[in-house]
């Protein structure tokens, strides 16, 4: 599904993604753990277009991505949601969700004059999707409340929303546990099993040990720009190296 | 006519050239972000463009004598063309240098103006520039003028609402809120806001070839960095991301900007008289530092949702 071949991603001589190279399978939910400031999220960015990649090159399925634009790779089925939300904060829950919907007849600025009817006809079926995808993660209640009067938890819940508006292959998940309270956290992660069960290949970041534990399989874990190993979760639990790169041991 | 009807037609119609150039403007920074400040370098461009294209050959001036009709479009396209050169390498910079830029560019237009006597008359200035309209309703002392004027008014309020209440307008507002999170969904943000710029200006471009063909001859003078001031005091007054608000903003700055001209006339002793336009630059701004303080959002501010009512449904249905 995702192929990373030798990514590099340096800032001057600080090299935040170090030859980095895994692939995600079709249908695996896979986790990618680390210390802070390991490059998981740097890593994130590079992938999905943020940052052009200074070597190396990633695949989706067969195409090459890496050197697209963020909008380009989006469009190709690749989605990711932020560590820390970015929801379009002055627009209602129902709107971000609809503004997500790819190939809309309506983006088009002379389409309100020329392909009326077309237009609304699209827009009825997205809203219909989108209360759709509302009712899947819960949203229902504030789909009229504006996404800066949300809660952190309801944010994060926002970005996955949006994201399932395309449905995407892939989608890359960045802390989608932090900060969340512990029973939206069990209903995050219920919905994140429950997409992949329908075919959604996840990778995901993520601190909260028992969420990649009951997850993730396999498990990436990055160190100081590099990837330090891969394996199922239990085995990655107890790889001595995995624990020397979080309590600030160097790396083998 | 009387004297106060005929001063309320050209107070009228001042007021709604004003109101063009604003409603771009909401398009621009109401809706998508983009802060201009340069708004009086599009105006000038589509001053000269209807100017240049409308003036009959005949008075010896650089002119075409096209229709009045074609002026008034060519002046759009041309301040739309003008817009697409500064967006095209300014866009995909961040927001701050949109701003350096075109207030930049807004000089430099004054300076060609001044600068190239062969097409813009240099600070001679051109005049017998064409109205349309003129000697429709006889007698009427400008009411015609004013009547395309806000004719020009609801079309651009009444297109431009279309279009920001589409899926267009939406990508727009979600750009203005977060660019990045725009663009991981899909959206190609220089794309959107460079259309977002050209419409706006062309709005501008509008308002300039109205006010040329209203006063009948323009100088570089015309064109100052204060009547960017008076747009944004404009929009923001008016309530910032609101058509409507735009046009209200238009109609009560305009009325401050004139009555309180009148009055510091009257009322300040004759040393200070050649001051009184720095008197109103201060009023408008203390008017504006109120508003930002007291109501941030405007007389009519952003309280409605993004998309028009009738696409969002209703409560039993969420």
């Amino acid at each position: 599904m995702l192929e990373v071949r030798h990514l590099v991603k340096h800032f001057g001589g600080l090299y935040a993604v170090d030859d980095v190279s895994f692939t995600v399978k079709t249908g695996t939910i896979t986790g990618l753990i680390g210390p802070n400031g390991a490059g998981k999220t740097t890593l994130f960015h590079t992938i999905a277009g943020g940052y052009r990649p200074d070597r190396g090159e990633v695949f989706l399925g067969p195409k090459r991505i890496s050197g697209l634009p963020p909008h380009r790779i989006f469009q190709l089925g690749l989605v990711r949601t932020f560590q820390i939300p970015k929801p379009f904060r002055e627009m209602t829950v129902l709107e971000n969700l609809m503004v997500a919907a790819p190939g809309q007849l309506g983006e088009r600025f002379w389409s309100a004059w020329v392909a009326g009817r077309r237009v609304r006809r699209q827009e009825r079926e997205i809203r219909e999707r989108a209360v759709q995808v509302m009712e899947f993660l819960n949203l229902g209640r504030v789909a009229q409340e504006l996404a800066k009067n949300l809660s952190g938890g309801q944010q994060k819940l926002v970005e996955i929303g949006r994201a399932l508006m395309s449905d995407p292959q892939c989608i890359l998940l960045d802390e989608p546990g932090a900060g969340v309270n512990p029973s939206l956290l069990v209903e995050i992660v219920d919905r994140i099993a429950e997409l992949n069960s329908r075919g959604i290949t996840f990778l995901l970041i993520e601190h909260n040990m028992d969420v990649v534990m009951n997850l993730c399989d396999p498990v990436l874990v990055m160190a100081q720009g590099r990837l330090l190993l891969e394996g199922p979760p239990d085995l990655v639990r107890s790889d001595s190296r995995v624990l020397d790169a979080y309590l600030g041991g160097t790396p083998a | 006519m009387s004297g106060v009807l005929s001063y309320l037609v050209f107070f009228l119609t001042t007021a709604a050239i004003y109101s063009i150039a604003s409603l771009g403007l909401n398009l621009q920074w109401g809706r998508t972000g983009l802060f201009n400040i340069g708004v009086s370098g599009f105006f000038a461009v589509g001053a000269y463009a209807y100017a240049i294209l409308t003036i009959s050959p005949l008075t010896g001036q650089p002119g075409l004598g096209w229709p009045v009709l074609a002026g008034l479009l060519g002046a759009m396209v041309a301040a739309g063309l003008f817009a697409l050169l500064v967006g095209i390498p300014t866009l995909r910079l961040r927001d701050d240098y949109l701003a350096i830029a075109t207030i930049g560019i807004a000089i430099t237009v004054q300076l060609i103006a001044t600068n190239e006597p062969e097409l813009t008359g240099g600070t001679n200035g051109l005049f017998a520039i064409p109205q349309p309209v003129a000697g429709w309703l006889h007698g009427s002392g400008g009411v015609a003028f004013l009547i395309l004027v806000l004719i020009c008014v609801a079309l651009v309020y009444l297109a431009l609402e279309r279009m920001i209440h589409s899926p267009w307008g939406r990508v727009l507002v979600a750009i203005r809120e977060d660019e990045t999170a725009a663009s991981s969904l899909g959206k190609s943000a220089f794309s959107f806001r460079l259309q977002s710029l050209v419409i706006g200006s062309m709005a501008m471009g509008l308002s300039g070839a109205l006010y040329a063909a209203f006063i009948k001859f323009i100088s570089p003078q015309d064109f100052l960095p204060i009547f960017t001031f008076q747009v944004w005091a404009m929009l923001i007054l008016g309530g910032s991301g609101s058509s409507a608000g735009a046009l209200l903003g238009s109609l009560v700055v305009w009325a401050i900007w004139t009555l309180s001209g009148g009055l510091i006339q009257a009322a300040l002793p004759a040393k200070l008289q050649v001051d009184s336009g720095a008197i109103q630059i201060i009023l408008i701004g203390l008017l504006l530092m109120l508003v930002i303080l007291f109501r941030p959002s405007g007389l009519l501010g952003r309280k409605r949702p993004a998309v028009h009512r009738s696409t969002v449904p209703s409560k039993e249905q969420a």
